[in-house]
């Protein structure tokens, strides 16, 4: 125990991940008798699929220095436009769901340009212009889609309107994209307990080595400059406005895609027109803190760890709690309590730092 | 090898109609070594921003004159302009990233890349997302830290690598340029320890010879004479004065730097009968206060005068009031009127009946929205629970009360104000230094330090705050430490001045003290053992006799 100081350095900055490993072990010990491993093992696989596009679009912004992307709300919402334009047009299967991802692109190509524009005019404070700019991006949407759908913008598909015309309905049932990339390419392992869409992993890959790669352009390097210091980039000849609304542009880009893979997945199926979006910042965002990443520093392990912990806990807080209290809710409390718990204390955690350095 | 390599001719330059530089010319030949030489406000950092195209020059209407480098005439706009054109900046704080390798620095904004699928496919839209040549980066950076003969790891991450180091990454940084043909060194050993700063400018001397023209912006005296073909010497916005090496002594250039008519001084006379002791003793005060560090300071402060601080920026002289206040972590004794002072207390500290007025007038020196009166006598309420109604916890402001003392405030200091319930903001910088002294006038204080109290204040208000010092000191017998950038305003009010630099006190003089040594103790004590003139105890106590005084104050009856 010579380098005592370091291992204890590395147990900081661990510490988070490792406490939420020995909360899902507690979890899983305490709920050994409500579910069997393998099906739990299976429903987070499936979950995994869902959310980690979502939780890998956070990263960019975050080696621009602009630390946590809520504004991601507003990617969110392009992707559900995409998927309400397919479901207008009345598309079904793969083909569908690429076109929903495409209309998406240009919709988070203008609206992640207003965010970025926006974000450029708050440096230093740009979680919480993105928080606020996302409850107000919900207002707009739901002006367009309660108010003006119907009335103004007519709908070829009437099913997916509310009875008297005005407005989308509630709930927009996704058969027609939904399950489609889960099923293209699935692996069922133990008996078909477990079942493994190939083909969602495969996209996901696809955009961990398209970031790794990205990072490692001219362009990736300007971010990391920006990132460390604007004042120093600036002094370099880096355009560091650009630099950052490129970043943003990519996060709302790929947030929109995450929205779409996520509402499509396997065992959703439904969008909630009006609050889908609403907490995919707050989750993404507490699934990559939970995999140790901070306002700073994110690397793609920490989105993949983070997601694996979060939803871990996500699948067997509530079975814990019915099989500690009795009380299914409990557990959806705990949940819902320790998302918010990790935001604040890693935005504390970050303040606390940099006062000291 | 005589064709310059930078030629600016009579440029100008005025902030909101402050005139900084009255027409500067400087030649710069390649392969030379140029210093740039001047206090504090001549007009170093403008020329230089100037030279650089920082954006604050532009905002700011621009400058008068003409620059040539390497004989075509340029104006430059930006800095990536100046950079263009081959003028490089090794910059007094480090502009490197801590968590790039040093590679990575040296090549920041310039790194060599190859092209990819993707870049190809985008055609000239691409460039961005060629891929970064690793392997180039690694041997042109190795190429440029050999070329100033530095052994460091190109790989390294430049976090963790002793300062000295981070001065050459930043050195290698604009050799690795291929136009570069200028560089300018901007204090570049200000951080540096001694054997650190040996080897730079050994490597400035390297550099020149490669034919690199160099200019070299510092004040440490020993070192121009170390390196400079040629001196350069700013003062007030204008060329004081230009030495060649083989004429230069220490004592010239700094008589050229200091060099104006002593300010005239015309103070009351203080009253007879005063037993001086020591108001304020330090001993050993070390202050962690970063950009103005104190190391090791002792010093005794009579009762009743006015001391003088000086020294240039960075040097230190601001860290001492703000570490005896507790505002930064300080280490040391500190003892007012014989007794101890708790350090890091400020509200001890000020219940002792010491007070401060800061340099940072705006965020540490007022609560900037709120009233005049507010500002005035809101520390009197905390510390010393006056203007209150009532007792305990329970205790309420008593407003008419305020009200009243801020009037005769208001009124005694001449602050231009719409009345006592205006927002500071909004006040110009001579009136809000003012409710800043009145404010520390109000606690009635028996050892107060003023902080640079002239520093964006205009002419009339200047003389105004001088005066309501030497009045608080004549009248209620308050010692003062005064500390200002501003020799001249030091020299018009002090009893003594205390140089500061490299973080100790390099000497006390008397305000009338001869230019030349208060050049010399600025640089950084080179006087150290030639001088002489430091003034001893016994005399200072005379000099607090109402006749001593009276010598420079012919109009004084006593």
């Amino acid at each position: 125990m010579r380098r005592a100081p370091s291992a204890r350095g590395l147990l900081g900055q661990n510490l988070v991940p490792l406490l939420f490993a020995a909360l899902c072990i507690a979890g899983i010990v305490a709920a050994r008798d409500a579910i069997a491993l393998e099906i739990l093992a299976g429903d987070i696989v499936t979950r995994l699929g869902r959310n980690l596009f979502l939780v890998l679009s956070l990263i960019v912004p975050v080696v621009a220095g602009m630390g946590l992307n809520f504004g991601i709300v507003i990617g969110a919402m392009c992707g559900q436009v995409g998927l309400i334009l397919v479901e207008n047009a009345g598309w079904s299967g793969l083909g569908a769901l690429g076109a929903a991802m495409l209309f998406s692109i240009p919709l988070s190509l203008v609206f992640g340009g207003l965010t970025g524009r926006l974000l450029n005019r708050a440096k230093g404070k740009e979680m919480i212009t993105g928080m606020i700019l996302a409850f107000f991006a919900n207002g707009v949407y739901q002006m367009i889609f309660l108010l003006l759908t119907g009335p103004v913008i007519p709908l070829h598909n009437q099913k997916i309107l509310l009875d008297d015309g005005i407005g989308l309905a509630n709930t927009i049932d996704l058969a027609g994209t939904a399950g489609k990339l889960d099923h293209l390419l699935r692996i069922s392992f133990l008996g078909g307990r477990i079942q493994f869409p190939l083909a969602t992993f495969l996209l996901i890959a696809l955009l961990c080595l398209g970031l790794r790669w990205y990072l490692r352009t001219r362009s990736g390097q300007q971010l990391r400059t920006v990132g460390q210091d604007m004042h120093v980039a600036e002094i370099s000849g880096i355009g560091v406005d650009r630099v950052r609304m490129r970043a943003i542009l990519i996060s709302t880009v790929l947030g929109g895609i995450g929205q779409i893979l996520w509402l499509t997945s396997t065992g959703m199926g439904t969008m909630n027109t009006y609050s889908s979006h609403e907490q995919v910042g707050p989750y993404a965002i507490a699934a990559i803190l939970v995999g140790g990443a901070t306002v700073t520093h994110a690397t793609i392990w920490h989105a993949i760890l983070g997601t694996l912990l979060f939803h871990t806990l996500f699948v067997v807080a509530p079975l814990a709690g019915q099989a500690v209290f009795g009380a299914v809710q409990i557990g959806e409390y705990f949940r819902e309590f320790v998302a918010y718990a990790v935001i604040g204390v890693t935005l504390a955690l970050h303040a606390w730092k940099s006062r000291r350095g | 090898m005589s064709n310059p390599a930078l030629v600016l001719r009579g440029i100008r330059k005025s902030y909101y109609g402050n005139v900084v530089l009255q027409g500067v010319d400087l030649e710069v030949r390649a392969g030379e070594i140029h210093a740039l030489v001047g206090e504090n406000g001549a007009g170093k950092s403008t020329l230089m921003n100037i030279l650089f195209g920082m954006p604050v020059i532009h905002e700011t209407g621009g400058f008068e004159g003409t620059i040539e480098l390497g004989g075509t005439p340029v104006v430059p706009a930006t800095p990536s302009d100046a950079m263009a054109h081959g003028v490089g900046m090794v910059h007094q704080e480090f502009m490197l990233l801590p968590g790039f390798t040093v590679a990575e620095n040296i090549k920041l904004a310039r790194e060599p890349s190859k092209p990819n699928v993707a870049s190809r496919v985008l055609g000239p839209w691409g460039r961005g997302l060629e891929s970064l040549d690793l392997k180039r980066m690694k041997q042109e950076s190795r190429a440029a830290l050999d070329r100033i003969g530095m052994s460091l790891d190109e790989w390294r991450p430049v976090a963790g690598l002793p300062v000295g180091h981070m001065q050459f990454v930043e050195i290698a940084r604009e050799v690795d340029k291929e136009n570069a043909r200028l560089l300018v060194f901007d204090e570049p050993t200000a951080v540096l320890t001694e054997s650190e700063a040996e080897e730079l400018l050994a490597t400035m001397k390297a550099l020149a010879g490669q034919g690199i023209a160099i200019l070299f912006i510092t004040h440490r005296l020993d070192e121009v004479l170390a390196v400079a073909d040629r001196i350069t010497v700013l003062r007030d916005g204008a060329v004081a004065g230009r030495v060649d090496r083989a004429d230069a002594t220490v004592e010239k250039i700094a008589e050229l730097m200091i060099g104006r008519a002593l300010p005239e001084r015309n103070l009351p006379p203080r009253p007879e009968g005063r037993t001086p002791g020591v108001a304020l003793h330090l001993q050993n005060l070390v202050v962690e206060m970063p950009g103005e560090e104190v190391r090791g300071v002792d010093l005794d402060v009579q009762e009743g005068e006015i001391l003088g601080v000086a020294g240039l920026a960075g040097q230190g002289k601001l860290g001492i009031a703000n570490g005896v206040l507790g505002l930064f972590p300080a280490t040391g004794t500190v003892e007012t009127s014989g007794s101890p002072l708790p350090l890091g207390d400020t509200l001890g500290v000020l219940k002792r009946s010491v007070a401060f007025v800061s340099e940072d007038r705006r965020q540490v020196g007022l609560l900037l929205d709120e009233s005049i009166e507010t500002n005035i006598a809101g520390t009197a309420a905390h510390v010393q629970g006056r203007f209150l109604k009532g007792s305990g916890p329970f205790a309420l402001l008593d407003k008419s009360a305020i009200r009243a003392h801020a009037e005769r405030m208001i009124e005694e200091f001449d602050i231009r104000c719409q009345g006592p319930t205006q927002a500071v903001r909004r006040l110009s910088g001579g009136n809000q230094q003012k409710v800043c002294l009145a404010r520390a006038f109000t606690l009635e204080p028996s050892l107060l330090f003023v902080s640079e109290p002239t520093r964006g204040v205009d002419v009339g208000a200047k003389d105004r705050v001088l005066q309501l010092l030497v009045q608080v000191n004549r009248e209620r017998g308050t010692t003062i430490v005064l500390t200002s950038s501003e020799l001249a305003e030091l020299r018009q009010v002090s009893d003594r001045i205390a140089v500061v630099s490299e973080g100790r006190i390099q000497g006390i003089l008397p305000p009338d003290a001869p230019d030349v040594e208060f050049g010399l103790l600025f640089a950084g004590g080179t006087a150290a053992g030639r001088g002489g003139d430091a003034v001893p105890q016994d005399s200072v106590s005379a000099r607090l006799d109402g006749d001593a005084v009276g010598r420079r104050d012919p109009g004084e009856g006593s």
